[in-house]
């Protein structure tokens, strides 16, 4: 390999020009002639039977060209799709709009097109749906009580699907406990909130017999496979394209009913269709993240060693399954051992049907919740015993030594060295100082707490065999014939910047400058083939791709200089972007001309295909396992419940970095959500399955105000499971972040004898459990 | 409804044409003009990325009507700089990757250049309390404020 | 997102908005500077058929000083007041509270007299108003009538206005003497409203209170003056024993607000330890 230029260097992006101006095109920017515009009308209701419907007066108003019900279209369009797969899997019909029934506070139940934005709107209004309400199922673990009203009657009861795991032996590991402690989780709905909402334009042109379709999406590819079903479509006639896309977190991971509808209503209609989805839309209908509420036991030794571990969860799935919602809280149960060597394991997961919107993939995506159940009583168990929760950790750490290590879960760990990132933190917090400066101010009656948390989390998704919708990625590296290089991948960034990351890595393989390289995504006519961006995936898998057909670009290019030069391939160097004859710099070409005689042709090594171009799937053998040591400092106002960060150190390693600025970025924003997670967010649903925070005026996310300035820092353990040695980063900040700050306050609470809050740590939960425990000890002491 | 006669200075150029009363004045922005780089990302005025310039103040053109900006200057995103010459707060926002998804950008720079606008050489707590009206999901604000620190030197060192 | 269509009209003079309002009844509004209205139309909580727009009307603006009262005029934004030389030096409370309102853009746009007829039980400037002492110039077809601040908020949403009648200027005292001011508030994190919101001002002769003024607001339904902790602060050196016991009658007489952001025994529990706060901070700020 060259000596690294670019690699490793803190570029800025390629991407933000267009951004900064205002000249990107989200898909609501483009403007296609003779729009038409879709508007939906949704349930206001969490669990009713539709009665009747009556239409014709919003199909009467000005300007409305179309008004579909579900039961017109029912056998037009498919159901919306779920890939995971579970053996225990209960799969309802979830038609793109509702069909005699409602679920959820937010189902579509009625499509109006109109010429305009206005008229579609207005037209809602005049539309009568009779409902008649039937029970509603909001609290998951009501779900499951005998009686409980069932939602889909054709099964039993709610339960959506079972996965449990087992290994080791764990009865003897709970009787030889010395100490076993216990603890009920709560790990809260949460809204992704991309800032941009979802969006859909469709347009199909009926001589071409030919769909295409824009959608704010982070898998184009499947979503065009899926679509093509769903439109009883062949999948050559169907283009998706992401274009700029402004977040998706989990959210746009997914195949909506709208991108269905909409793409049904453009062929139907001919002419095209865009539906731009509201907030108040997307709080309702795209899917929330977490939900799970779980108890977790834990059998240890006096001095801390972990014997075995327990945990019993309840996820809420919602009315219906998307596209992976059944797949994350099994990885919640792989992912429970964390960073720890954990013996003996069961894990119990029921997934549980309510009358609310589906929850799937959120940022982390079923792992933020192990790492919160396995942080949260590790520290319990520190508190229990006594321990300082950094020994603890320490004393349950696989060693540098033990990788690749293998999990009771059935995981193979790549790499890892817990103890270097978590010496770092230390070391970078002034840990023990902080500590001395808590009896301090303990004295004067305020309270400090520092929080730890050491993550391990499961990325670079991943093999195929392990996921839903294949996990290789593909990448396309082109030379153009003047010299240009073109770089097509199957991942769709919608912010993580590979459009320069991806660049960098070809940039420093050709020698050329980053300037002469373009990168391409989200389009399924131009790029070949693709899975997408999720999962911490892109640049451990896709850029391993991009990397590969680099190579192999290289290699073709070092034949045809060879003949060109009449010298043998061998004995050529390359440098600066040009082959030569070793020995006889002079005696060269580069790969510019090599560009432009692979594709003329006219004189190429016998039997060589012409052009200058290679295609890489690659196809990882493992998951990677990026993690870290985050550490929280806070304040607590027992009086008031407020919280102040005071402090926050985040050491993460996330195998070898191609650029560090994007890196920092990642983490930044990883652990503002995770924030987020511990102190603001909550989807609040009522016992009527009605959503309490409907909007951002209730739906509280993380201002620049609520945050410190991040103090971050890495080390580096790459990966043997690709050749670049990246594992992944995009996730790993809002795993890492939620249990250190959760840690911290129940740290700071402790001289009340508070052991544990649940999640987000509001205020007022604060100040009662403050009070409670202080009149409790009153009464103790009277 | 009857529609309303607009005149409005944007960019720099102006624009008359008759309008719904109720026309929202980033969906004249946006749909009218053509101008979109002035997203929309939630209904209730809390998010900022609508955020224009009208008047010299920036404002959340969601919760705008386009009649009650007419005789107004407007703003956008579109407007601040050019290719060949960023705007100080571009220029640092690239610099520093004040950005991701882009989606909330060009609210966050508008709020951004108000901030600099009445305090030029702003604290960071300053900064951060700035830009109370806009929310980025992506970045975690700290590449946010480098930019603005670095755009408010930039235009001090300019002056 | 989008409102109901309605018609909206720019009256240049008060009288031409009055007859206006008159001649619609319900189905007119007056429109600001939108930011209490606009929402509601936009989810069709609200389906005025008519705004009366009032941005054209010049002697709506501005902050004048008369003697010993200061003038606003209702359509002053948020930001004027906040950034006001004339205030900050003679009536500090209204921009310590304006400066916490909303965001910056709604700070912007948002006006005080918008704010004060919308009477949302959460808005933070009826505290500092009620607090000060404020009265409100209401005019309508009848002539103009001058209405204290704490006579001018009834209830949820609903003040002593007339349905023709409009808020056009508010009559602030400037403080003199050794006072001190504070607005301390709670916000609701998602929306930046009030959970509780408490304005104080006093007034400090040798070490004694001899005036004081507290509103409260995001308590109850309605704003409101909190005389029972004023009564006990007056004459007193405003030691801390003194301000905790007055600040815990603040809920006395109050039905608190309960949802999802807090509970109303969390609410009636900050109100008192924000009301202490808020007289401790104020009094210090008075050299106390």
């Amino acid at each position: 390999m060259p000596i690294s230029k670019l690699v490793g260097a803190r570029v800025k992006r390629r991407e933000d020009p267009r951004l900064i101006r205002g000249l990107a095109h989200y898909v609501d920017d483009i403007q296609l002639p003779n729009v038409l515009h879709a508007a939906i009308l949704r349930s206001p209701y969490a669990h009713a039977r539709i009665r009747a419907m009556r239409t014709d007066q919003a199909r009467r108003h000005p300007g409305v060209v179309a008004v579909v019900t579900g039961n017109e279209i029912r056998d037009q369009v498919g159901c919306v799709p779920v890939a995971s797969q579970n053996p225990t899997l209960r799969v309802p019909k979830r038609y793109v709009l509702a069909v005699d029934k409602v679920c959820f506070v937010g189902e579509g139940v009625v499509v109006v097109v109109a010429e305009d934005r206005y008229a579609a709107r207005d037209a809602l209004d005049l539309i009568e749906v009779d409902y008649e309400p039937l029970p509603v199922v909001s609290d998951p673990e009501k779900a499951l009580a005998s009686g409980a009203p069932v939602i889909h009657p054709e099964w039993p009861d709610n339960v959506a699907f079972r996965f449990d795991l087992k290994q080791g032996n764990l009865a003897k590991a709970f009787k030889e406990a010395e100490r076993v402690v216990k603890q009920r989780l709560i790990h809260q709905r949460l809204a992704p909130i991309a800032i941009e909402p979802r969006g859909v334009l469709a347009r199909y042109l009926p001589g071409e017999d030919e769909l295409t379709l824009w959608s704010s999406t982070q898998i184009p590819h499947i979503l065009k496979t899926q679509l093509s079903v769903m439109l009883k479509l062949p999948e050559n006639r169907v283009r998706v394209i992401a274009p700029e896309v402004g977040g998706g977190f989990g959210s746009k991971l997914n195949v909506y009913a709208e991108e269905g509808l909409i793409g049904h209503l453009a062929i139907k209609l001919k002419r095209p269709v865009k539906w731009i989805e509201g907030r108040r839309e997307n709080m309702q209908g795209t899917i929330h993240g977490r939900g799970q509420v779980g108890e977790v036991e834990v059998a240890v030794k006096k001095d801390g060693t972990i014997l075995g571990l327990q945990y019993r969860v309840i996820a809420d799935i919602g009315a219906y399954h998307q596209l992976l919602t059944p797949g994350i809280p099994p990885l919640t149960g792989l992912m429970l051992s964390g960073a720890y060597k954990i013996p003996a394991l069961a894990i119990e997961v029921t997934g549980v049907f309510t009358n609310k919107v589906a929850t799937d993939a959120y940022r982390g995506a079923g792992r933020p919740e192990a790492t919160y159940v396995i942080e949260r009583i590790i520290d319990r168990v520190a508190q229990e015993l006594a321990i300082d929760p950094v020994k603890i950790r320490q004393k349950n750490f696989p060693r540098p030594k033990e990788f690749p290590f293998k999990t009771a879960t059935g995981l193979i760990y790549d790499s890892g060295n817990y103890q270097g990132a978590l010496n770092k933190a230390l070391r970078l917090s002034g840990y023990q100082g902080w500590r001395g400066e808590q009896r301090k101010l303990r004295e004067k009656g305020r309270y400090l707490g520092i929080g730890l948390s050491t993550y391990v989390e499961i990325c670079g998704m991943g093999p195929s065999a392990a996921m839903p919708a294949g996990g290789w990625e593909s990448g396309t590296v082109r030379v153009e014939p003047t010299g240009k290089v073109t770089v097509l991948t199957g991942v769709s960034p919608h912010g993580q910047g590979q459009e320069t990351s991806f660049a960098q890595i070809v940039a420093d393989e050709f020698g050329v400058p980053l300037d002469d390289i373009h990168v391409i995504h989200g389009d399924t006519a131009v790029v070949p083939s693709g899975i997408g961006t999720f999962g911490s995936r892109a640049t451990a898998v896709g850029g391993t791709a991009v990397f590969q057909a680099a190579q192999k670009v290289k290699e073709k290019a070092r034949e045809i200089a060879a003949h060109l030069l009449e010298s043998d391939p061998e004995d050529l160097v390359f440098s600066e972007s040009r082959f030569s004859v070793k020995g006889v710099p002079k005696k060269g070409v580069s790969l510019q001309e090599i560009a432009l005689e692979a594709h003329l042709a006219r004189n190429l090594p016998k039997k060589m295909e012409p052009g200058l171009t290679a295609t890489s799937v690659f196809e990882p053998a493992n998951f990677t396992f990026p993690f870290g040591a985050h550490i929280c400092i806070v304040e607590v106002d027992p009086e008031t419940g407020r919280i102040e960060i005071r402090k926050y150190v985040a050491v993460d390693d996330c195998g070898k970095v191609i650029n560090p600025l994007l890196v920092d970025g990642q983490i930044h924003g990883g652990i503002a959500q995770g924030l987020g997670q511990a102190l603001l967010e909550e989807v609040v649903y009522d016992e009527e399955g009605q959503l309490l925070t409907g909007s951002l005026m209730d739906y509280a996310l993380p201002k620049a105000e609520d945050l410190p300035r991040l103090e971050l820092a890495r080390t580096e353990t790459p990966t043997p499971v690709n050749p670049l040695g990246v594992k992944g980063v995009g996730e790993a900040g809002t795993i890492g972040s939620t249990p250190a700050i959760v840690n911290a306050v129940v740290d700071a609470l402790a001289p009340f004898g508070v052991t544990h809050v649940d999640m987000p740590l509001k205020p007022e939960k604060i100040w009662r459990l403050c009070r409670e425990k202080k009149e409790r000890r009153a009464e103790g002491a009277g | 409804m009857p529609q309303k006669r607009v005149s409005l200075r944007i960019n720099g150029r102006d624009y008359t044409h008759e309008v719904e009363p109720r026309l929202l004045l980033v969906h004249y922005l946006r749909d009218m003009i053509g101008l979109t780089g002035t997203h929309i990302g939630c209904e209730t005025s809390i998010c900022g990325a609508c955020t224009v310039m009208l008047n010299g103040e920036a404002i959340k053109s969601c919760t705008v009507l386009t009649v009650q900006a007419d005789g107004g200057e407007v703003l956008t995103i579109e407007g601040l700089g050019r290719a060949e010459e960023l705007h100080p707060l571009q220029e640092g926002f690239w610099e520093c990757h004040g950005l991701q998804c882009g989606y909330c950008t060009p609210g966050m720079i508008l709020a951004a250049y108000q901030l600099l606008l009445r305090h030029p050489d702003p604290t960071e707590e300053e900064i951060r309390r700035g830009l109370d009206g806009n929310l980025c999901r992506c970045t975690g604000y700290q590449h946010i404020v480098d930019a603005v620190q670095y755009a408010a030197r930039k235009m001090r060192e300019s002056k | 997102m989008i409102p109901a269509p309605f018609d909206h009209i720019t009256p240049r003079t008060l009288d031409e908005a009055i007859r206006a309002l008159a001649s619609h009844g319900e189905e007119a509004k007056l429109l600001a500077g939108g930011h209490s209205l606009l929402p509601m139309m936009k989810l069709r909580l609200a389906r005025p058929k008519l705004l009366v727009d009032l941005s054209r009307i010049a002697e709506l603006s501005g902050i004048e000083a008369e003697r010993d009262r200061i003038f606003i005029g209702a359509l002053t934004t948020h930001y004027r007041i906040e950034s006001s030389e004339l205030l900050k030096e003679k009536c500090p409370l209204l921009p310590q509270t304006a400066r916490v309102i909303g965001d910056v853009q709604v700070r912007n746009r948002g006006t005080v007299g918008g704010s004060l007829a919308h009477a949302d039980p959460a808005a933070d400037m009826p505290a500092a108003m009620l607090a000060v002492g404020a009265e409100l110039l209401a005019r309508g077809p009848e002539g103009e009538r001058w209405l204290k601040a704490e006579d001018f908020f009834l209830g949820l949403m609903t003040t002593a206005l007339g349905p023709s009648e409009i808020l056009t200027k508010i009559r602030v005292p400037v403080l003199s003497g050794h006072h001190g001011t504070a607005y301390l508030k709670v916000p609701q994190k998602a929306s930046g409203f009030a959970i509780v919101g408490v304005a104080v001002w006093l007034r400090v002769e040798r070490q004694l209170c001899t005036e004081i003024g507290v509103g409260v607001t995001g308590l109850d339904a309605k704003p409101f003056r909190a005389r029972r902790v004023e009564e006990r602060m007056k004459g007193t050196n405003l030691a801390q024993s003194l301000v905790q016991a007055a600040s815990s009658q603040v809920t006395q007489g109050v039905s608190p607000l309960d949802d999802i952001h807090a509970s109303a025994e969390f609410r009636a529990h900050l109100a008192r330890v924000y009301t202490a706060r808020a007289i401790q901070e104020a009094a210090k700020r008075a050299g106390v």
